[in-house]
């Protein structure tokens, strides 16, 4: 057989960790993991109609996790992916008429998907806040 | 004898047509949008009903689900949310799961756990709403 030669010293195509992480690229990830948490958030959704419609013991065990630091989390969490993913599918709603492409446009766009989610979530909570007189 | 000899006779693009990771793609495609189109006015408006109901007790949160408004836009808010979010799921298990079986296993979860949570959703809501 003829002499084995090791592989030539190529260069490897440079991958996620030799990126500067870009925003656009971040609001790709977050798009498709808020999607993931909310496939999850469903069953949460679905115990909290099934708590209402079974009656007072079922909604008092509901309300009473949902009323604690890690249930308000899971529940402003949820809420957050909620807005976040809707204001993301606006954004490809948007790229699937062909608009939104242009450098300076995908990085708008991607900004305002971030900025638009923390603050419509932040307006969703404090007017919680406020409507539970202050208690959550 | 040589390395690049063909392996068989169809062209690659008679070989990769309709053969995608998913094996089907566009009915999937546009019933993502067609619901993602319908799930923005429904999310704005769920998430406004979840805020009215903060703090209320099961007898007011049950009779305003169950009020006939609420309830057809909760059960479209829940019907579009979980169709998207099967096709959602599929789309994550079809790029990140190489392995055919565990994958097959996983689409039929992905299934089973959508129809449930969806049927659940949608059997309280129903219930709240005709008072059995």
């Amino acid at each position: 057989m003829a002499e084995t030669r090791a592989p030539a010293e190529r260069p490897l195509s440079p991958h996620l960790q030799i990126y500067r992480l870009p925003l656009t690229m971040l609001m790709s990830g977050m798009h498709r993991i808020s999607g993931f948490a909310l496939y999850f958030g469903t069953l949460l959704l679905a115990w909290w109609l099934l708590a209402a419609a079974s009656g007072p013991n079922a909604y008092a065990k509901f309300q009473w996790l949902s009323g604690t630091i890690i249930g308000q989390l899971i529940i402003l969490g949820y809420t957050w992916a909620l807005i976040h993913h809707m204001l993301g599918g606006v954004r490809h709603l948007i790229w699937d008429t062909g608009r939104g492409f242009g450098p300076q446009e995908r990085e708008w766009l991607a900004a305002a998907t971030i900025i638009g989610s923390l603050a419509l979530t932040l307006i969703v909570a404090v007017i919680s806040y406020l409507a539970m007189g202050g208690s959550r | 004898m040589s390395a690049i000899a063909p392996k068989h006779f169809r062209t690659p693009l008679s070989r990769v047509r309709g053969r995608g990771a998913a094996k089907s793609g566009t009915e999937d495609f546009w019933l993502q949008r067609v619901t993602s189109v319908a799930g923005i006015p429904l999310t704005v408006v769920a998430i406004i009903i979840g805020m009215l109901l903060l703090g209320r007790n099961q007898a007011a949160t049950a009779q305003i689900l169950g009020s006939p408004l609420v309830a057809v836009i909760m059960l479209l808010f829940i019907v579009c949310t979980v169709i998207h979010m099967k096709i959602g799921m599929q789309e994550i298990l079809v790029d990140y799961v190489p392995n055919e079986s565990l994958k097959l296993t996983l689409l039929l979860a992905n299934t089973f756990y959508c129809w449930a949570v969806g049927l659940t959703a949608v059997y309280a809501i129903l219930k709240m709403s005709f008072g059995v």
